[in-house]
């Protein structure tokens, strides 16, 4: 552990006020709440605002986790890891049940978390409407007034080009039944977990300098209409690996003669399984 | 005010500095009925309609609306979401330029169907057979619901725009100049159809022009205004075949007959 630094990096007065946008945040669910925040060792786009959260909500007892992608190794990840393991000492883990925080990148990990984990997202639009509405202070209006029919026109126009809604990550949800949330760009796939999940979701937008949360237990629905359900799609095969059919694939380019390989893109639960002894090969 | 009327306006005064828009003007309007509000450029027209519609405040002046209920409300006074949902439900607007008001970059069917999915329609199949119904009734050929604004005319756009405002069957549409920038030809087809959609809905309209041929075709009653005041007002036939104020006998005289 590096000493030069406070404790997790950020300084006590900054943690708190990052703490008290927290706080406002899981009051209210899915609201945007605007937060300063700080510039810190790593360039915007690589998980300044989640890094801030997790700085800000992290303990000297916790064990933290990181997932770019899904996946434990990739460059972004480690590198987060590393910094926590720098400047605050934490343990740590790349098995998801072990662990009380997880940092993530665009995906909610397979195994289904507990009461006692936080589940942090970085963020790099956290406004959904952001694509459609140009004006900011209009769009913060049409939150306020919970004036949704703009994202359903989107919705509309998927449906009448494509025969489906094409948005396939950063599905938009209704939180609470009151305010639209973006996931972060998370697959679509993995909006079904984020419902009544027992962690708590914490959204870190570092360079748009808002905060928001999804408390546990609370209501997320993807937008849809009645008669085009929302549905999550996966690509449809079997992990290369471990054999799993359920879980959300990546593929691999093999070769340059169409070569493909899918595999799991949640690391953890990949070797998990293979472990268990779900391997193939 | 009565009983029953829809709208009532008492004393509404706006200024934009020095220059008056509106000076101490009183309006009143029925359920049904269309009032046409004339005058030259600058006599505070359009003012008066953003006033009705609560779309800008009035320095003075009271502004009251009948909701379907018979509740009176202070249409000034009401808090933003309740005038949010009035404007998106009972109230439509319709523009001079129709792209103001238009998705250009959503099809004619996204358009028609903004208003219902936001007041809480969620099936795509009944929002869709509602959009091509009333592209119907404003003669768009239906097979052009899922084109883009952008290919359309200048009056198909209007009319779309006329059905987008439709669509949820409001009590009272505001429009600022329907058929202006329009050739003449369209321009007929276009008040022929507004003139049939109101009758047939028993919509009540303020209808801003500075064409007298337009208020005479569509409006029950006329307002001349000049410099911000209501310088003559009645019914439409009376005011503009036996106009008492010079202002009126002025524009009255002014119409180039062809």
């Amino acid at each position: 552990m590096n000493t030069g630094y406070n404790f997790a990096y950020l300084d006590e007065q900054t943690k708190r006020m990052v703490r008290r946008a927290i706080l406002k945040a899981v009051a209210i669910p899915g609201h945007q709440v605007p937060f300063g925040s700080r510039e810190m060792p790593l360039p915007y786009g690589w998980g300044t605002g989640g890094i801030q959260v997790t700085a800000s909500i992290i303990g000297p007892a916790d064990v933290l986790k990181v997932i770019d992608q899904g996946a434990d190794d990739t460059t972004n990840a480690v590198s987060i890891r590393r910094f926590f393991a720098r400047t605050a000492g934490v343990a740590p883990t790349t098995h998801t049940a072990e662990a009380t925080v997880i940092q993530t990148r665009h995906r909610i990990p397979e195994l289904p978390l507990r009461e006692d984990q936080i589940l942090v997202y970085q963020v790099p639009q956290p406004e959904p409407l952001a694509r459609l509405e140009p004006s900011r202070a209009e769009s913060r209006r049409m939150h306020a007034l919970s004036d949704y029919g703009l994202m359903h026109v989107k919705l509309y126009e998927d449906i009448t080009r494509y025969g489906h809604v094409s948005i396939s990550h950063d599905y938009p949800v209704m939180v609470n039944g009151r305010y639209l949330m973006a996931p972060s760009p998370i697959p679509a796939f993995d909006n079904p977990k984020m419902h009544m999940m027992p962690a708590l979701q914490l959204f870190g937008a570092g360079r748009e300098k808002r905060l928001y949360a999804v408390p546990p237990y609370t209501e997320v629905r993807s937008l849809d209409f009645d008669d085009h359900p929302f549905r999550a799609t996966r690509a449809p095969h079997t992990c290369g690996l471990c054999g799993a059919t359920d879980s959300y694939l990546d593929e691999v380019v093999l070769d340059d003669r169409g070569g493909r390989l899918f595999v799991c893109s949640d690391t953890d639960h990949c070797e998990t399984r293979r472990e268990a002894g779900g391997a193939r090969r | 005010m009565s009983d029953d009327t829809l709208l009532s306006a008492r004393g509404l005064t706006l200024r934009f500095g020095a220059v008056p828009a509106l000076v101490d003007v009183d309006a009143e309007l029925w359920p049904g009925e269309v009032l046409a509000v004339v005058g030259e450029s600058g006599s505070g027209k359009t003012s008066l309609l953003n006033v009705l519609s609560g779309r800008c405040q009035p320095q003075s002046g009271v502004v009251w609306y009948r909701d379907p209920e018979g509740r009176l409300a202070d249409v000034h006074a009401m808090p933003q979401p309740a005038l949010r949902a009035l404007h998106r439900s009972d109230w439509g607007f319709v523009h001079q330029n129709p792209r103001e008001n238009l998705r250009m970059g959503v099809s004619a069917g996204g358009n028609v169907g903004e208003r219902l999915m936001a007041r809480g329609a969620r099936h795509y199949g009944s929002i869709r057979a509602e959009a091509i119904a009333w592209l119907a009734q404003v003669e768009i050929d239906a097979n052009r619901v899922d084109d883009l604004p952008s290919t359309f005319s200048g009056g198909m756009l209007q009319r779309l725009q006329i059905a987008r405002t439709l669509v949820t069957h409001p009590r009272l549409v505001f429009m600022d100049e329907p058929t202006g920038g329009l050739d003449v030809s369209v321009q007929a087809r276009l008040l022929d159809l507004i003139r049939s959609l109101v009758a047939r809905l028993g919509i009540a309209a303020v209808l801003v022009t500075h064409d007298l041929a337009v208020a005479r075709l569509l409006a029950h009653r006329i307002m001349v205004m000049q410099r911000g005041r209501v310088v003559e007002a009645g019914l439409t036939d009376q005011v503009l075949d036996d106009p008492q104020h010079a202002y009126t006998q002025l524009l009255v005289s002014s119409v180039l007959q062809a």
